[in-house]
């Protein structure tokens, strides 16, 4: 069956993108296989796991229960997006390499949005507080805390580069 | 796992929304946040031939705090209500619930509405609206009605809001005596999980500690959350000593009918009912005693 076609345009890392989707399509889906931003996961595709978590106008939400149409007028950040100008990583990007705050990786962009939203928010978290913000988003392999390490350190780091 | 194919209407205003819902009601569903109907259409439970989108409306998306009430839209995001601290202030029960809803994503994207109008048994905002009355004011083309909480939530994910209405905005009494104290808690496999029992609490006590209003409910303990004003009015005049707190509570956790899942027991659900309702009061009386 044919199915109606709706226009967006979504500004997507900082560059307009438009196109016209079928109202089902999610935002997920429409950022991976039709923008070829592979770097958000789908998991579980329910709203339990966290990986295709995304910033909807700065503030992390999962990709997987919005419709791409929803994103119509707005802006989304993906873990393409955090990257530095010159396409270097991050501090968090950084941060997460260096206290192996990932194993399979799979979790990984999304725990990057989530950590990153939380240190836009708040630079200087405490160790409760970064754990509720990735309270959200499931990892097997690490056991959470070499993330926690990973986000504390990359809040130090910044820290250090505003002096 | 995709939705069935549907219509989408992303509404501009009210007026159109109360329109496409005339034209369409029962094949029609409401799209807020989509924290709960995505999943759900995901998995295809539900296959609404029509989507009405509410997002873009900001006439839906206030939270205020007038004189003896909160108002909030329906399509106010939970995020919001949380962090306004003018409703913290008046309405505390609504940011004591909110810290357990769901986790930081799906409050960024969550309604204060959509979680009411979904009506789960087990979910927070539902038992503070039933345990401090709130009222919903509903719209259709045929004009507006106002169904206090216990009216409105009719059994387990159903509401008394017919299929031409929208849910506008939600009324959450603001008590005014100086020392009133709340409290939610629930438990829950993991924190943000579904809970399996909440309870929440709120008392005002006068100056020399005895109470004068008393409100408490539990969540997850039967068809839809469950308020108990006869026994909180049996508590009015004592000083919530811990007797007639468990006395309170034990009489409340009589009345509920939890059901039985791989994860809790009746029996074991109505255990916590009582405990929970029991610390939950507790937790609320410390807090008026401290104002």
């Amino acid at each position: 069956m044919s199915e109606t076609l709706h226009a967006v345009s979504v500004e997507v890392n900082g560059k307009p993108r438009s196109a016209r989707v079928p109202a089902r399509l999610s935002l997920v889906d429409w950022l991976r296989e039709e923008l070829l931003l592979t770097g958000t996961h789908v998991g579980c595709e329910h709203g339990i796991c966290g990986a295709c978590s995304v910033m909807l106008d700065g503030e992390p939400v999962r990709a997987c229960l919005m419709y791409a149409v929803q994103a119509h007028g707005h802006r989304v950040t993906t873990v393409e997006g955090l990257a530095r100008a010159d396409g270097s990583m991050s501090v968090l990007q950084d941060s997460f390499c260096e206290t192996h705050g990932l194993q399979c990786g799979y979790c990984t962009p999304g725990m990057l949005i989530a950590t990153q939203a939380l240190l836009n928010s708040n630079p200087d978290p405490t160790e409760a507080q970064i754990r509720d913000a990735i309270g959200g988003n499931l990892c097997r392999c690490t056991g959470y805390q070499q993330i926690v390490e990973a986000v504390q350190l990359a809040a130090e780091r910044t820290a250090k580069e505003a002096k | 796992m995709k939705a069935a194919p549907f219509e989408y209407a992303r509404a501009a205003s009210l007026a159109e929304v109360c329109a496409l819902l005339a034209t369409h009601g029962d094949g029609a569903k409401l799209l807020a946040g989509g924290q709960s109907l995505v999943p759900m259409m995901a998995m295809r439970l539900v296959r609404p031939a029509w989507l009405i989108d509410i997002n873009e409306i900001p006439a839906l998306k206030f939270a205020r705090i007038e004189e003896d009430v909160a108002r909030t839209g329906s399509c106010a995001r939970q995020c919001v209500v949380e962090r306004d601290n003018s409703i913290a202030a008046r309405v505390p029960l609504l940011r004591q619930a909110l810290a357990w809803v769901g986790h930081v994503q799906t409050r960024n994207r969550g309604t204060i509405g959509g979680s009411l109008a979904h009506a789960d048994p087990c979910a927070e905002l539902p038992l503070v609206a039933q345990v401090l009355g709130a009222r919903m004011l509903l719209r259709s083309s045929k004009g507006t009605r106002t169904l206090e909480a216990e009216k409105f939530f009719s059994g387990p994910m159903a509401t008394s809001a017919r299929s031409d209405e929208c849910l506008e905005e939600i009324h959450w009494p603001a008590w005014s005596w100086r020392r009133t104290g709340s409290a939610f808690t629930e438990i829950s496999v993991r924190h943000g999980d579904f809970a399996m029992v909440s309870a929440a609490a709120q008392v005002a006590i006068d100056g020399d500690g005895r109470c004068v209003r008393a409100a408490f409910g539990v969540g997850g303990a039967g068809g839809t959350p469950l308020a108990f004003p006869k026994i909180a009015a049996r508590l009015v005049g004592t000083r919530l000593d811990d007797a007639a707190v468990s006395d309170a509570a034990r009489a409340a956790a009589h009345e509920t009918d939890p059901g039985s899942d791989l994860h809790a027991s009746a029996a074991y659900r109505r255990h916590l009912a009582g405990v929970l309702a029991a610390r939950a009061l507790g937790e609320a009386r410390e807090k008026a005693r401290s104002l």
